[in-house]
């Protein structure tokens, strides 16, 4: 099987693993890094979401050679301490029901507010629109992100 | 000084034990559900379910700390928060300084470990406060017994004992004696007004590992050694296994195994036929790998062969028998008052309207799996479960197993929705870690889940009302449904009392496809059909919607009836309060307003929806949601269900589909 360098949460790490493997399932699997939902594995639902050079992408849905020589953060590595102001919010708004769907949630928003730091509603409803919460906790989520672009902006 | 509130004596000794801890402090044993029988029966049948002596705990640390066992399992409705909030209340100790754990599946020491017909907090109320009240009395007695004084000259607030002089005594400074104390017969509960902790916004207790993404649910479980299975399932209902060739797959990267399960489930379903409905005994082909992913590719390079084994049932052929059960006479009826036959005979108008809705899968985000490890000596079983006990007791079952060799630990779940009731994966986990001997969890694709589920059925209700002078006389509901009816308090609900002559009859087809509860059982749907229904029965009457509902009610006198099951006070104020709140009525042009009044699972509910047209496609752009469940105990989290429950609502009524 192939070998391959990922960076992850600013840490290089060398996985030897077949090609056609996800992202996902190396995070998960053999980085332990298990915040990183599976929801559906077709890049339909969001629960796999990750950064990569700072934007919002699939994990699922993406092989190492993807991905190699780019910097990933995952939600594990978003803050060291769950101090980023996306998951300040979070906290503030108590946002979960079940929070399966949370970190991708959260790694979907914080990429959006980088990029778009003042974003009006239609803004944020349609950046947060591919992330789906099974207990439709949408309400919250779309508060949460106003709340953390002010924090941000 | 409140006035002890508890008239009912409950008999301790089948409630509580205390006993002391090895390294100092208190553990209190307790059983929520033997203490607090309540009145009427669970809506949900759950009575398969083995329940032995305690199910919670209590432990106070001699530095006074307070870890409050959690009994039950947490699907995202937040009794993982909200339960122990109410012992933390009584017991009279600072949230802050309460420290919450997920209690394992513990058939010794714990009863009704269960998330299922929204019953945590109703079952839960009486016997939670008992509990902390009685905790707290006891370390109010020692800090008494030390002092030399009377225990009601002291008071207690936030872990703090203090007398009359002024002195003070931590929970932490008399915990050792309280544990070695007599358990009080009677105890004082807080009154309402009192309440600190109840009634006050708190966060979800695992809120920092959830936005942190530490490891949480079954998905994240790992163990040592622990390999993967994915398994091949037959590609519809009725088909079975044939024959397979697994020599690809075995030459994959990674797989160790691939096994054929399925005989040790059809062995359960000889034992336990009441099984059927959620366990199909068809032979599986499992492939087990050293990951994830390499179980799942390895799966696809499974060449299988099925062949028919009963009938393929199709969307239209579903169809066709409800409409054939509703248009014949193999009813069985569950209601009857006065003489509806009669009352549509002697009608001025009549007004019949069906509703029909599709199978519905459950599709929680987390897909399902499950842990499982097993040995000569002991079944370890790990994961996302509603029903922990039924489930151990049906792996004790499949495998001929002691019941006390059977492990359960429960993980958050990614969703429950009733789909984790059944644990027909718990059963598939566990053969598979049988046959291979190896610790494993089974990991269903996107595509197993929606495929190998245990769907909402089905369902058709046809509607009939009767009206004489401006009056409804008669109502006859009709059920037709797919495996199972409604269950027997349905019939009791609104409008039932309110219509002089009213039946409810059911029928229902027995299907291969297995099915199951899903999200609030027959009462989703049925809310749909019979509120439309109301409202399409107050257009032919001339009336305004709510009106219509609000003279029914006034005709419902449920001390007479003890069958009705909710009241018709409560039901009138929240259609009140929601048609005040949301200006039913009183929108401007092209505003449309929907109307609904329900009762189910001891709650009654009124909502209005405002709706525009955009672009021919309807658009909810408001909804005013009142609910009366009783005592909130966490507003915060009780809103977020509400919110989430009319979300899921519209999207379901709008977009769900599932053939």
């Amino acid at each position: 099987m192939p070998t391959y360098q990922v960076k992850v949460n600013g840490v290089s790490q060398t996985v030897d693993v077949s090609e056609d493997t996800p992202l996902l399932w190396v995070l998960r699997d053999h980085l332990d890094l298990v915040g990183t939902k599976y929801g559906c594995g077709i890049a339909q639902c969001g629960a796999c979401t990750v950064h990569l050079d700072g934007k919002a992408v699939r994990s699922c849905s993406l092989t190492l050679s993807q991905v190699e020589g780019k910097e990933i953060t995952t939600i594990e590595g978003l803050s060291e301490d769950g101090s980023h102001p996306v998951q300040e919010a979070w906290k503030e708004v108590d946002v979960p029901q079940c929070g399966y769907c949370q970190a991708g949630q959260i790694m979907t928003a914080s990429a959006f507010l980088e990029s778009n730091p003042n974003p009006s509603a239609s803004e944020i409803k349609t950046a947060m629109h591919g992330n789906i919460c099974r207990c439709a906790s949408y309400q919250r989520i779309f508060k949460a992100v106003e709340i953390a672009a002010t924090k941000m902006g | 000084m409140s006035t002890p509130i508890i008239s009912k004596k409950f008999s301790r000794r089948a409630f509580m034990r205390t006993s002391s801890l090895a390294g100092g402090g208190m553990l209190i044993g307790f059983n929520l559900f033997n203490a607090c029988k309540p009145e009427a029966a669970p809506p949900v049948d759950l009575a398969s379910l083995n329940y032995n002596d305690f199910n919670a705990f209590i432990k106070i640390a001699d530095n006074g700390a307070v870890t409050i066992f959690s009994p039950n399992p947490e699907i995202g409705q937040g009794v993982k928060t909200s339960m122990p909030m109410i012992i933390a209340e009584e017991l009279d100790v600072a949230w802050k300084n309460v420290h919450v754990v997920q209690g394992v599946l513990d058939q010794e020491n714990y009863t009704r470990q269960v998330a299922g017909g929204s019953q945590s907090i109703r079952h839960g109320w009486e016997a939670l406060r008992k509990t902390g009240a009685t905790a707290r009395q006891m370390l109010v007695n020692a800090a008494a017994a030390r002092w030399g004084i009377d225990a009601s000259d002291c008071t207690t607030n936030e872990g703090v004992i203090s007398n009359a002089k002024g002195e003070t005594l931590t929970y932490g400074d008399v915990v050792n004696e309280a544990a070695a104390s007599e358990v009080p017969e009677e105890v004082t509960l807080k009154e309402i007004k009192d309440f600190k902790i109840i009634g006050t916004d708190v966060g979800n207790v695992d809120i920092d590992k959830i936005v942190t993404g530490k490891p949480l649910y079954g998905l994240d479980y790992k163990a040592e050694g622990m390999v993967y299975a994915a398994v091949v399932r037959p590609p519809a209902f009725g088909k079975k296994l044939a024959s397979y060739d697994d020599s690809a797959a075995r030459a994959m990267p990674g797989v160790i195994d691939v096994v054929k399960i399925g005989e040790k489930a059809r062995g359960l379903l000889e034992a336990q036929p009441n099984m059927s409905s959620i366990l199909s005994g068809t032979d599986k082909v499992a492939v087990i790998a050293k990951s994830t992913w390499q179980a799942m590719k390895a799966k696809e390079a499974i060449k299988a062969e099925w062949e028919d084994d009963s009938t393929i049932e199709s969307t239209e052929e579903h169809d066709k028998l409800l409409t054939d059960l509703l248009d014949g006479n193999t009813f069985e009826t569950l209601r009857e008052d006065g003489n509806v036959k009669r009352a549509f005979a002697q009608a001025d108008k009549t007004l019949e309207r069906t509703y029909e809705s599709p199978f519905l899968p459950h599709n929680c985000l987390e897909p399902m799996n499950f842990f499982a490890n097993i040995t000569d000596d002991k079944v370890h079983l790990v994961g996302p479960i509603q029903t922990p006990a039924w489930k151990a007791g049906a792996v004790a079952a499949l495998l001929g197993r002691k019941p006390e060799e059977i492990h359960l630990e429960m993980t958050r779940m990614g969703g429950g929705f009733g789909r984790r009731l059944f644990g027909d994966f718990v059963i598939e986990a566990a053969e598979i870690a049988d046959a291979i001997r190896k610790p494993v969890k089974v990991v269903y694709s996107r595509e197993d889940d929606m495929a190998d589920g245990i769907y909402r059925p089905a369902i058709k209700y046809r509607i009939k009302a009767a009206v004489k002078d401006g009056k409804v006389t008669g109502y006859h509901l009709k059920e037709a449904a797919i495996n199972s009816n409604m269950y027997g308090l349905i019939p009791n609900f609104f409008p039932a009392g309110a219509i002089e002559n009213y039946k409810v009859d059911v029928a229902k087809y027995a299907s291969s496809i297995t099915t199951g509860a899903w999200r609030a059982p027959y009462t989703n749907f049925l809310a749909f059909a019979e509120q439309s229904f109301f409202d399409e029965l107050a257009e032919m009457m001339e009336v305004d919607r709510v009106q219509l509902r609000l003279d029914l009610l006034k005709k419902v006198d449920a001390e007479a009836d003890e069958r009705i099951e909710y009241n018709p006070k409560r039901m009138e104020e929240v259609i009140k309060l929601a048609v005040d709140k949301s200006g039913w009525g009183n929108k401007g042009e092209g505003v449309y307003q929907g109307f609904v009044n329900y009762y189910c699972h001891n709650s009654h509910v009124a909502e209005v929806a405002d709706v525009v047209i955009e672009n021919g496609t309807p658009v909810v752009k408001k909804v005013t949601c009142v609910v009366d469940c009783g005592v909130v105990v966490n507003p915060l989290g009780a809103k977020n269900q509400a919110e989430g429950g009319v979300i899921d609502g519209v999207g379901h009524s709008m977009y769900g589909d599932f053939s």
